[in-house]
């Protein structure tokens, strides 16, 4: 069990980006292996067998991201997050927080999905789906997590300690906060945790610059996105 | 923890298919409170049962849980399909979301606008023959256990077994070179669940499309 995690993927936040906060969340130094070319994806896809080439590489379903920690090439967004809660106490004290933990999760990947997903958009398209970002976390999303920490008025999202729910969570209200910082603006409950967890020494951290954190990623990152993965 | 789970969710597959299929297949009873018109659901909402206003929602153990993931995993834990330590849970997860990628790209097929359709199709057959298909029928050679975990039952094998008979529907021949897949199949025991549900895909999307959206195009929900 050798060595720190390594990262596959390429150089802008996309699916790996809450998987290197989590990490950092946790205390865990990390490599980065970038993928910069269509071809370095093909080495990770491909392997030369027999003069044939093999999809029998590195990445069990031909995607990234893909972490190699603890003598696993793990792939899928969630499987690794899953296992590095779970290794680094993030994931709850039983089943019943598990559940919990997974339900504000994937509540934030919800609107985290739409988020990522808008510069795809076509441009008649944006301002629809801007408005409906807007609605949403306004109406839904950022309501349901307000009323989780007005509930019980602790700390944090499940069982008074931090988990993967409140990394996800603030990595989340950043985000929203570049789009459109006066979405925040009734949630003061959310506000203390963006706050708190970001003080936590291992975020703040993160959180400077020159750390691992990718920056948004603008047309020039797009670009390179579909000459990598050919979309 | 009285009573049996209670399943909120309009009268077909959609996202709830999956939830049906785990607790059938861990030998666990349950009801069903079909949402049939809009004021069904405007009902969950008012009352506060839907965390995200989104159904599924299941009643289990005192919670009433949303969201597809956080109950199949509750549920996983629970009845012991989930493996025995965070490695093997990582690899089930890894096998299970490969699943659901694929599973979603079938789901969603009858939302397809009719120009689009046939693009679709052979994107999922392609994905289908070269990318999923492959990789678990890989996996099952190269431990050759009955399972894909463990040699065990896990949600894995549940999901994927579920995903074989979507993917047999839409065109049976898919299934053809991949011999183990074609036996993994035949397990688990059926435990006596209810047959396949016959009920056209079409037919529950548009039921689907007048609870959800009026009778407008299914936009993001």
């Amino acid at each position: 069990m050798a060595g720190k995690p390594k990262l596959h993927y390429f150089d802008a936040r996309g699916r790996m980006e809450a998987i290197r906060w989590l990490l950092a969340a946790a205390g865990v130094e990390f490599e980065e292996k970038l993928i910069e070319s269509s071809e370095d994806l093909d080495k990770l896809r491909y392997v030369l067998s027999s003069f044939l080439l093999s999809k029998d590489g590195s990445l069990v379903f031909q995607q990234v991201p893909m972490v190699e920690i603890d003598g696993m090439k793990l792939v899928q967004t969630r499987a690794i997050l899953n296992y590095i809660a779970t290794k680094y106490d993030l994931y709850g004290k039983d089943m019943k927080e598990r559940a919990l933990i997974d339900m504000y999760t994937e509540g934030v990947a919800d609107l985290g999905e739409m988020i990522m997903l808008l510069p795809l958009c076509p441009p008649d398209q944006k301002n629809t789906k801007l408005t409906l970002i807007q609605e949403r976390a306004t109406n839904r999303y950022l309501p349901a997590f307000e009323n989780v920490l007005k509930s019980h008025r602790q700390d944090y999202l499940v069982g008074n300690k931090l988990s993967k729910a409140d990394i996800h969570l603030v990595e989340l209200l950043y985000y929203v906060e570049e789009l459109d910082p006066s979405l925040l603006a009734n949630f003061p409950l959310l506000k203390g945790l963006k706050t708190r967890v970001s003080n936590l020494p291992a975020v703040k951290k993160f959180l400077q610059p020159g750390s691992q954190r990718k920056l948004p990623g603008g047309e020039k990152s797009l670009e390179r996105a579909r000459k990598i993965f050919k979309f | 923890m009285a009573g049996k789970p209670k399943l909120h969710y309009f009268n077909g597959r959609g996202r709830m298919e999956c939830i049906r299929w785990l607790l059938a297949a861990a030998g666990v009873e349950f009801e069903e409170k079909f949402i049939e018109q809009p004021e069904d659901l405007d009902k969950l909402r008012n009352d506060g049962s839907l965390m995200f206003q989104q159904v599924p929602m299941v009643e289990i153990d005192g919670m009433k849980l949303v969201q597809t993931r956080a109950i199949l995993n509750y549920i996983a834990t629970k009845y012991n399909l989930y493996g025995k330590d965070m490695k093997e849970r990582a690899l089930i997860d890894m096998y299970s979301e490969g699943v659901e990628d694929l599973g979603e790209m079938i789901m969603h097929l009858p939302l397809c606008p009719p120009d689009q359709k046939d693009a679709k199709i052979a994107q999922i057959k392609e994905r289908t023959t070269n990318r999923y298909f492959p990789a678990f029928e890989k996996v099952l050679k190269n431990h050759g256990q009955d399972y894909l975990v463990g040699n065990k039952l896990s949600k894995a094998d549940i999901h994927l077994v579920e995903l074989l008979y979507y993917v047999e529907e839409l065109d049976p021949s898919l299934l053809a070179n991949f011999p183990l897949l074609k036996q993994i199949q035949l397990y688990p025991p059926r435990q006596g669940r209810r047959v396949a549900r016959s009920w056209a895909p079409v037919t529950a999307q548009t039921t689907l499309g007048t609870i959800f959206f009026g009778r407008e195009q299914p936009a993001d929900r």
